[in-house]
């Protein structure tokens, strides 16, 4: 089965053929979707048979890689078209293709009856194809070639209504932004490959090679300089502070499309290139302690924006933003499982609360449509209500609420608790672990506050839709709310393959298996990290009981504030808005971090710009160009007269000519 | 036996006529003519030397000069035809329809 990884990616390319070069003549939207869906669904078909495969070798043996063709080769530098599957790997195809099908399949309902379905298909699944490219790479190049691939596709899907300004500028402003992140990835890349072949001669950008020349490399130095650059482009993949501001603004296109890409898959791509990297990161304790505290401070900054927002995509994608933190707060702090643990569970409740806001965004749209009112779909504070409407979507998103907020035995708790308890006792950044666990912990109830507000605005309390079309809302059709249960069920039970021992052992000893999987990828890191880790206190099982019973505690915090604003008592809210206008203002306008970068960046790169055309161009460029003209222009005026049109002028100058020419040779 | 420079300084006389003619005259077919002039002239030099050198190559070159000529008069009476047909002159004076 290994030998057929490269049908992973191959199916999605076929889709992409068949649907971009024929889709318009096809027509037929069943054909369409379901070729497509067909196609990822194959692919993780494909994807099932080999991780089964996987499990079934030993722990060691499990690295495979399969080289196709050699692609450039130049002097000392090679780069093929090669697949690596090792554990990591089998968790993101798994992941992409699962919830991929999953999502193409409710794409199939979302979309019916769009202009532009089969363009929407075809790229839905050149995203997949790239993504899998991207985490099915075999070396640091091809993996660029994916991650610049699945910002194409982000670009193209975040403009999908191009014909409405708002999406072709946000999906501008994603691309601009990934661009940033993109120049810093590629600065990285070069870098390593540059320092290990100058003065190891090794001269490698496979991951495999990589990992065994990691020996050579320094601890910090060259090292921090381009891990620092790796991490500015998962900053801008997976918007982290500084790069977060284009993911909000991405809700711009198709909700299935904040679902796979800007919550389950793309965005996660900068967490895994961190992991499939982590043993040249770990050398770096400058860099984790950067991602630790970036990933940190954007898991609070982003969730206080949520808990202010109104419209539901929006607060899902801070929330997004806010869930990444703790991603490279795990990364950050050598916790490599614990972040890509949280990766995959991140992906199955993130990727059910998009497609149940999808679900009742369409219900809105369908109902407000029937009675011609403009009132905006996505906005809360039109909705309430509709547990009773919508029992399928409720339940579903109540169900992946409950585990972004952490509550066992929810899939989130597992994961978030992991990570909170890395967070505290890793030794690798001394004092400064307290202070990350506590931002973590703080972060853990907004996010239980902010994500209950959505549920309790969306589904309970009194219909605020106007009366008129509140008998117009219904459920959805089943070709939606199957992804939702099955994303449901993932996001209640996906957490068991990752149970933290504490836990394993008081129900007769399970194993974490997640941990162990993901072993023999981390081996090196942790071989490196015990060179320099603090000698730190080791706590006890106490320590760490306490911790997850607090984190327990202070999700049910969130929620009961929650309760108590928007269920109990909710004029609470508009009265502590009229005390503090100037705060909720500053919230509500994210801070005005964009109009702090349109201040910083943006407006001074066009004036740069403007001055540029106006100064350089027009003056100098063109300046030199039409002064060239006039130049042979005034000279051709005066040597113009020559030109009489007389034949005996020309006749004469001939024959005058003829005459100096002999004279010359006859006098000389 | 005429001495080679009487033929040298005829042959010179009717090249000058025909170049000045070309120079001078307006009629289309006067110019042509005064080509030819300058043609036989040519041909005169030459065959006078082939004379003189006891050497058949300015004769044969002779052959050649006559037959360009020839195909020179049929194109260009053609030409001049045709300009007639279009302006009803062929005065070279009014051949200047490229002139800026």
């Amino acid at each position: 089965m290994l030998e057929y990884v490269w049908l992973i990616p191959f199916f999605p390319l076929v889709g992409v053929i068949i649907n971009g070069l024929f889709g318009k003549k096809i027509r037929n939207e069943a054909f369409i979707g379901g070729l497509a869906t067909a196609m990822v669904a194959s692919s993780f078909v494909v994807s099932c048979g080999i991780l089964i495969q996987l499990i079934g070798m030993e722990p060691e043996q499990r690295v495979f890689q399969k080289v196709l063709f050699t692609w450039i080769q130049a002097g000392t530098f090679k780069a093929d078209i090669g697949f690596l599957v090792d554990p990591l790997s089998a968790i993101m195809i798994m992941v992409v293709t699962g919830v991929g099908s999953l999502i193409h399949l409710y794409s199939i309902g979302y979309m019916h009856g769009e202009e532009g379905f089969y363009r929407y298909f075809t790229y839905l699944n050149l995203f997949t194809f790239s993504m899998l490219l991207l985490v099915l790479g075999g070396n640091m190049l091809l993996m660029f070639v994916g991650w610049e691939g699945v910002g194409l596709c982000s670009y193209l899907l975040i403009g999908y209504y191009f014909h409405k300004k708002s999406a072709g500028d946000a999906g501008k402003k994603a691309f601009v932004m990934n661009r940033v992140g993109d120049f810093g990835f590629l600065i990285g890349l070069f870098t390593i490959f540059w320092w290990l072949g100058t003065n190891h001669n090794v001269w490698t950008i496979n991951f495999v090679e990589l990992k065994q020349a990691s020996e050579l490399l320094p601890f910090g130095g060259v090292v921090t300089f381009a891990t620092l650059c790796f991490f500015l482009g998962a900053t801008g993949k997976s918007a982290q502070i500084p790069l977060y501001t284009w993911l909000p603004d991405a809700m711009e296109g198709p909700t299935p499309v904040s679902a796979l890409i800007h919550a389950a898959t793309m965005v996660t791509a900068g967490v895994y290139m961190i992991g499939r990297m982590n043993f040249v990161f770990i050398k770096s304790p400058t860099t984790m302690l950067v991602i630790a505290c970036t990933g940190a401070a954007t898991a609070l900054f982003a969730a206080t924006i949520g808990m202010a927002q109104n419209d539901i995509k929006r607060v899902l994608a801070y929330s997004t933003v806010s869930q990444l933190g703790y991603m490279f707060l795990a990364m950050g702090v050598g916790a490599f499982t614990a972040g890509v643990f949280h990766l995959m569970t991140h992906a199955f409740f993130k990727a059910c609360l998009f497609l149940g806001s999808g679900s009742v965004i369409h219900a809105m749209h369908h109902a407000l449509h029937h009675g011609h009112l403009h009132d905006d779909p996505q906005d809360m504070r039109n909705m309430g209500g509709l547990r009773k409407k919508m029992p399928i979507t409720f339940v579903t998103f109540l169900v992946s609420t409950i585990a972004i907020s952490g509550i066992p035995p929810f899939s989130g708790f597992f994961s978030k608790d992991e990570i909170l308890w890395q967070a505290f006792s890793n030794p690798y950044h001394g004092t400064a672990n307290v202070v990350l666990w506590a931002i973590g912990t703080i972060a853990a109830c907004l996010t239980a506050f902010y994500m209950f507000r959505l549920v309790f605005m969306t589904f309970c309390g009194e219909c605020r839709i106007n009366p008129k079309v509140k008998d117009h809302l219904h459920e959805s059709p089943l070709v939606i709310t199957i992804p939702l249960m099955v994303l449901g069920l993932l996001a209640t039970f996906g957490g068991f393959i990752g149970i933290p021992k504490l836990l394993g052992d008081l129900f007769g000893g399970i194993p974490n298996r997640f941990e162990l999987w993901l072993e023999p990828v981390f081996e090196k890191s942790t071989e490196y990290a015990g060179q320099y880790a603090h000698a730190g206190t080791h706590y006890g099982h106490s320590v760490e009981g306490g911790l997850m019973l607090l984190s327990v505690g202070v999700a049910a915090l969130g929620i009961g504030i929650a309760y108590t604003l928007y269920i109990a008592s909710p004029s609470i809210p508009q009265r502590f808005t009229a005390r503090f206008p100037g705060l909720h203002q500053a919230v509500y306008n994210k801070w005005y971090v964009d109009e702090l970068y349109d201040f910083l960046f943006v407006n001074p790169c066009k004036a740069l710009g403007r001055f540029l055309w106006k100064g350089f161009d027009v003056l100098v460029v063109d300046g030199i160009v039409n002064g060239v003209a006039a130049v042979v222009r005034g000279f051709s005026g005066v040597l113009r007269y020559t030109q009489s049109g007389f034949v005996h002028n020309y006749a004469m100058t001939m024959a005058l000519g003829v005459v100096v020419i002999l004279a010359f040779y006859i006098f000389r | 036996m005429i001495p080679l420079h009487y033929y040298l300084v005829v042959s010179a006389l009717l090249f000058s006529i025909g170049t000045v003619g070309v120079l001078t005259r307006r009629n289309a077919i006067v110019i042509f003519m005064c080509v030819e002039l300058m043609l036989n002239a040519v041909n005169l030099t030459f065959v006078a030397f082939s004379n003189f050198l006891g050497s058949l190559d300015g004769q044969i070159f002779v052959f050649f000069v006559m037959t360009v000529a020839a195909a020179e008069a049929a194109v260009g009476l053609a030409l001049m035809i045709a300009f007639f047909k279009n302006r009803e002159s062929i005065d070279v004076e009014e051949m200047n329809l490229l002139k800026l």
